[in-house]
């Protein structure tokens, strides 16, 4: 099977400092990859190399099967990409039924799976805020809105880097529940996440970024069972 | 003044502020949601009445060169978006500023090339020619009438397109936060590309319908284009609605201004000072309001 997602030797710099030293990644259909490292180790630059929102200075990148390396993020989100970024990039200016709306849209492969109605049923917070400015939500409820707006776009793939960021142990366990929702409906995940308990358990396979490298790739069961890469890359 | 002449200068005053609106909205879109400063918008105006002029003499009709006019202004914006703009939203201020200084000398030279140097003027045309008498003395051309309501349709089409459509939800959203708008998938350079056209388009079509109410003339450009800063500044960078309020204040002062006789400590105030009148309002809405009456906090 084509994977969904897949990088070579990704090499990406911001000017003269470079971030990525030659990373490989690969997710397959309905996979949850976890994505680890401290902070400064290029995780979100690896996504933004992806997603198109940064342009790697060699490797490819290629979206089910087809090389995207040099395609406009819109084409990107188009092939089934969608992406929740840190700080989560709601529209403060628009209501949250505006931003729930805005993008919304049947999936690459015509699928219409998340519906406005489904969304607002497994975020009943963002219900009682329909009307609402973006800009006036909680910081839980922008993360749900961010998310909820991606499920919007049907897509095959979402990358959630640091959904829960910042969030109160309580939003955090919603927005996990929602994860593990996404997951259980088919649509493969990259998640990053400073949460190493939750990120295990949910993923099927963790990667660890130190420096621009990869450290480690493998299912999570043998880094929950190895707490000495744990301590070595991670510090937890 | 009485009743009649109060009216006639009142609808004089409401007219013009239209228009303005109309100008001053397509630079304020521009600006708000493209972060571009374009000083060739004036310019824009112009073409629109040198193409009003000079379509209405070739087709021998005002309203089929009104389409046509839109038509080709609208591909003139996207084609200079295209070849110019495009390349600068990375940059600073300062180079759209020049590009769009250099575009302003371009388009003269251009005008003079292909139109002449001359003033040119064009009939009222059928069936807006009459008047419509207020008193025994007094009367309001209709046509002037029909430029108001042009304009307040436009307003509210506008209004609907960017509150109510899903075009206007990703143009707001590109307003905020442009890299996250184009990764849920949306094509921000033809969006762009769009509202540029736009404000090209509103601004050509405003050069367009006042063409027959007042002359066509090489540098009309530069006058209303700092009018149209002025509307843009007051109202609020980027607000519609504030472009609307600003540019009926404009019209108002400007209007009464020139009209009024007002003497202060011996010296005549007005009218001898009322091309000062927007800039004082202007100053005045700044102390109460950096941002403009509808601009977001500063």
């Amino acid at each position: 099977m084509t994977s969904l997602i897949e990088a070579r030797g990704i090499h990406t710099y911001y000017g003269a400092s470079h971030i990525l030293h030659g990373v490989d990644l690969a997710l397959a259909p309905g996979e949850t990859l976890g994505l680890m490292g401290r902070n400064g180790m290029g995780k979100s630059t690896l996504l933004k190399s992806i997603l198109g929102l940064v342009r790697p200075r060699s490797g490819t990148v290629r979206v089910k099967g087809a090389d995207m390396t040099r395609s406009a993020p819109h084409r990107i989100a188009l092939a089934g990409v969608a992406y929740v970024p840190e700080g989560r990039g709601i529209f403060p200016n628009l209501s949250v039924h505006e931003n729930l709306v805005m993008a919304a849209r049947a999936g690459a492969r015509g699928q219409r799976d998340w519906t406005l109605e489904r969304v607002l049923a497994a975020f009943p917070r963002l219900r009682e805020r329909i009307g609402h400015g973006g800009g006036q939500l909680s910081g839980g409820e922008q993360q749900m809105l961010t998310i909820g707006r991606a499920l919007l776009t049907n897509p095959d793939v979402l990358i959630l880097d640091e959904a829960t960021e910042g969030l109160a142990p309580l939003v955090s366990r919603e927005i996990w529940r929602i994860v593990r929702e996404i997951k259980a409906s088919g649509i493969a995940t990259i998640i990053v996440d400073k949460n190493f308990r939750a990120v295990t358990a949910i993923a099927d396979r963790a990667m660890i970024l130190v420096k621009g490298s990869v450290v480690f790739e493998g299912p999570s069961e043998r880094l929950r069972g190895d707490p000495s890469i744990r301590e070595r890359y991670l510090g937890v | 003044m009485d009743l009649g002449s109060f009216l006639v200068q009142l609808l004089n005053a409401v007219q013009y502020g239209l228009l303005l609106f109309l100008i001053a909205s397509g630079l304020t879109l521009v600006f708000g949601i493209m972060g571009v400063i374009n000083l060739a918008h004036g310019s824009f105006y112009m073409i629109g009445a040198y193409l009003a002029w000079s379509l209405a003499g070739k087709i021998g009709s005002f309203w089929f060169a009104l389409p046509v006019g839109v038509l080709l202004t609208v591909a003139l914006g996207m084609l200079i978006e295209w070849l110019l703009i495009a390349r600068l939203y990375a940059r600073d201020h300062l180079y759209q500023v020049l590009l769009t200084y250099g575009l302003i000398l371009a388009f003269e030279e251009l005008r003079g090339m292909i139109w002449g140097n001359d003033v040119h003027g064009i009939p009222v045309p059928a069936p807006f020619t009459g008047s419509i008498p207020l008193t025994e003395t007094l009367a309001y051309p209709v046509y002037r009438l029909w430029i108001s309501a042009v304009v307040l349709a436009l307003a509210v089409a506008m209004y609907l397109l960017i509150q109510r459509t899903r075009l206007g939800m990703m143009i707001r959203a590109g307003a905020s936060n442009r890299e996250m708008v184009q990764s849920l998938g949306i094509n921000i350079r033809m969006l762009y590309r769009f509202v540029f056209a736009f404000g090209v388009a509103l601004a050509a079509f405003a050069g367009m319908i006042s063409a027959p109410v007042s002359s066509v003339f090489p540098g009309m450009g530069g006058q209303v284009l700092i009018v149209s800063f002025v509307v843009v500044v007051i109202g609020g960078i980027g607000s519609v609605k504030g472009a609307l309020v600003a540019a009926i204040l404009i019209g108002l002062v400007d209007t009464f201004g020139k009209v009024t006789t007002l003497e202060l400590g011996g010296l005549r105030v007005l009218p001898d000072l009322a091309g000062m009148a927007m800039y004082l309002l202007m100053a005045g809405v700044l102390l109460w309001r950096p941002e403009g009456i509808f601009g977001k906090r500063l």
